[in-house]
């Protein structure tokens, strides 16, 4: 019985072999182009925005936090972002291969986060503050009270500066669940060791 | 023979059941088993935590100074997974305050402070002396108002527990008699004096959750308990396995292991492979809940340790305060150096004496400098491998370690992180006394906080998304029809079209509205506060310049 590949000179089997190459080629090529699209679903702006702490507070001086991750990519600094702080601008710097900087002393300082309370009180319903949240967590209306929602505040303080009696404090979150356990710290110095091994 | 059997893949008879890894540390049990189980006399104060696992806390039905009476409920649970609290005692509800408790962590809790009155009143309870005769609905309803949760530690709902697996189909019940962890006797002491009241109570859970076959699960040092077992199994239809005496046998996917061969699968409850694991304790709580109507107001918890003189396990009233059962066994403070809540291995250590005694706190363990060295600083891994054949749930504990410490959160995830059930196996075996635990549980903290900043960023980002589009809309819907009507409900988009006026520049067209008029107003009402402000309240005043 004779196999179907079965070089019976030396010019088949070239063929054979450049077949073979041009079939693997094509497997590889497809995969790039696979792996290339899904890519691009995630756009790199997407993956900027991903990163950036979604408070959408505007002190980078862009309307939002997606505004600013485009305005990255086009080529603004990394280091415009004050709720995000030290941590994201490490982030930023890894996924976009940049020397990490230190915050930008124009834009404000890092500070914890911290939700904005009316003192319901003294609100006259101007519905200023209403305007002004980003995330649309400030309810009420034209006259009656308003009051914040605590869980979808992001802590931005944009509703603090139209406010025309001043009533909304910033406070500080405490956090509900403290970080209860800790890496051990490890103090292996030459001395411990000896002690040890003592 | 033997050897014949291992090659059919076949079990040995008389080999005890068992796992994979695991260790045999030295048990320390007969200490306090030397004296019988023995009730606790009634402390002045007890406290009572409105939660007594990590769920929300449940909700009084009492008053603060409203006298009470034995089994009288004081809270209902506020959500599905929540126990009822019954008063263990009479006495009067002193009030309900933050109190340090030990649940996790020494964090504090809502708690009820009862003060007790020595007289022991109590309500009347329906007793029932044929529970065959009730459907397993009626008996699942009397459970959940007995208010009981899993005592062997992980304080679950048990009727909870129990609907869950009803709705998957259980075939399997195992009663967990395994009690492997160092130090702790309670399991044993209890099937030692009232075995035949825990078979009664394993009859009940297995017409509940109408499982085919029930297994009491033993490890096999327990001698005494064993032979109880086999006379108060005589007549029952509930088989008995014995299990190899080593840590952590009673584990719920180890126990699952021994016992039926099957492994539960990553991120799953045993009920998806029919299996449901109850403890020993447990099954006793539900024939006091059924048989004798009484709910969930004490539990059997070891105290033992060296500085005690005399170590013993108690029938303890939930709420009990630890330092209470500590004097009552005749501490000696001189060799005291700390206290743990728990087994050696898993417990907790505890900052205060004076938290409750816990539905779940099954051991009270008081250190000494002899039994508990201070730890062996902690030197570098040296890859020996040990922990990996120690860890029951088969996992590469040096690689999760070294992924710990890199904060390596992908790698550590996808090594199984949340497989471990942190037994402290590893850390035991570990001849550089690495605190592995400690690495993980940390680990685990992390990742959860991320996971939970990441949900919260993604809401955030979508309502500004839903922000922006109104807004969009709304400039559409100006530039369209204007003047803009002022009807019912407009006063609000009236103020936002405003604001959209001025961020827009002077593209957009204003709005029938007046600002004058809407600026006046607002003027009149800054002017109105202010005088009430600096008139009237003064104190507040104060507080917000504090603030």
């Amino acid at each position: 019985m004779q196999l179907p590949i079965i070089a019976s000179s030396y010019s088949q089997a070239i063929v054979a072999i450049l077949v073979l190459a041009a079939v693997v080629g094509l497997c590889l090529q497809l995969r790039r182009f696979v792996a290339l699209s899904l890519l691009r679903q995630s756009s790199l702006v997407d993956q900027v925005n991903r990163l950036l702490p979604q408070t959408q507070c505007g002190r980078c001086g862009f309307e939002g936090c997606r505004p600013y991750a485009r305005a990255i990519i086009e080529g603004e600094s990394i280091n415009r972002c004050p709720p995000g702080g030290t941590a994201t601008i490490i982030q930023l710097s890894r996924l976009l291969n940049e020397l990490p900087q230190s915050l930008n002393p124009a834009v404000g300082k890092h500070q914890p986060p911290s939700v904005a309370v009316i003192r319901e009180a003294e609100c006259i319903g101007c519905t200023k503050c209403i305007q002004a949240c980003p995330v649309d967590a400030i309810l009420g209306a034209g006259k009656v009270m308003h009051t914040v929602l605590e869980q979808e505040c992001t802590g931005c303080d944009l509703c603090v500066e139209p406010c025309p009696v001043d009533c909304i404090d910033m406070v500080e979150l405490t956090p509900t669940q403290q970080p209860i356990w800790h890496l051990p710290n490890r103090l292996i110095s030459p001395q411990n060791s000896l002690e040890s091994a003592s | 023979m033997r050897l014949i059997n291992k090659l059919l893949g076949r079990r040995d008879d008389r080999a005890p059941y068992s796992f994979f890894g695991g260790i045999s540390p030295p048990a320390h049990k007969t200490r306090s088993l030397r004296s019988r189980l023995m009730p606790t006399p009634i402390p002045e104060l007890l406290l009572l935590p409105l939660s007594q696992n990590r769920e929300a806390d449940a909700i009084p039905v009492v008053n603060v100074g409203e006298r009470v009476l034995k089994f009288q409920l004081l809270a209902e649970p506020g959500e599905p997974q929540g126990t009822a609290l019954h008063a263990p005692t009479s006495g009067r509800i002193s009030s309900i305050s933050m109190a340090p408790v030990t649940i996790e962590s020494s964090s504090p809790r809502l708690c009820m402070h009862l003060q007790t009155d020595g007289v022991d009143a109590a309500i009347d309870v329906e007793a029932e002396a044929d529970y065959r005769a009730l459907g397993h609905l009626q008996l699942l309803e009397k459970i959940e108002l007995a208010g009981i949760c899993g005592l062997g530690g992980a304080g679950f709902a048990t009727a909870r527990k129990l609907s869950l697996s009803i709705n998957q189909g259980v075939d399997l019940l195992i009663i967990n008699a395994a009690e492997c962890e160092p130090y702790i006797s309670a399991d044993e002491a209890l099937l030692r004096e009232r075995a035949v009241d825990v078979v009664s109570g394993a009859d009940i859970l297995q017409s509940i959750s109408l499982a085919k076959r029930c297994v009491i699960a033993i490890a096999e040092d327990k001698e005494d308990a064993i032979e109880t077992l086999v006379a108060a199994l005589k007549t029952s239809s509930i088989e008995l396995i014995t299990l190899a005496s080593k840590y952590p046998a009673g584990g719920e996917k180890q126990i699952i292991q021994a016992v039926s061969g099957m492994q539960t699968p990553s991120n799953q409850h045993p009920p998806s492979i029919g299996v449901l694991v109850h403890n020993v304790g447990t099954a006793y709580a539900v024939y006091r809940a059924v048989v004798c109507g009484e709910p969930c107001i004490s539990r059997i918890t070891t105290l033992t340790g060296a500085p005690l003189q005399t170590p013993k396990n108690f029938e303890t009233l939930i709420g009990t305060p630890v330092s209470f059962l500590f004097d009552l066994c005749g501490i000696d403070s001189a060799i005291h150096t700390g206290s743990i809540v728990g087994g050696s291995l898993m417990g907790i250590k505890l900052l205060n004496l004076d938290v409750p005694v816990l539905k779940t706190s099954n051991c009270l363990i008081a250190m000494s400098a002899s039994e508990f060295p201070a730890a062996a600083p902690e030197l570098a891994c040296i890859r020996c491998g040990y922990c990996a054949t120690a860890c029951p749930a088969r996992l590469l504990p040096q690689q999760l370690y070294a992924f710990s410490r890199s904060q390596n959160h992908q790698q550590i995830e996808d090594h199984g992180l949340f497989d471990c059930i942190e037994c402290g196996a590893c850390a035991y075996v570990c001849p550089s006394s690495i605190p592995l635990v400690q690495y993980y549980r940390t680990s685990k903290q992390e990742i959860r906080q991320l996971q939970a900043s990441q949900q919260q960023s993604l809401r955030w980002q979508t309502r500004f998304q839903q922000h922006q589009y109104r807004i969009k809309l709304q400039q559409e819907q100006i530039q369209h029809h204007k003047p803009v009507s002022i009807d019912m409900d407009s006063i609000d988009k009236q103020a936002d079209s405003e604001e959209t006026g001025q961020q827009a520049t002077s593209e957009i067209p204003k709005a029938s509205f007046s600002r004058e008029l809407a600026q006046q107003e607002i003027a009149d009402a800054v002017a109105r506060v202010r005088a009430r402000k600096s008139g009237v309240i003064a104190s507040s005043n104060n507080n917000e310049n504090g603030s």
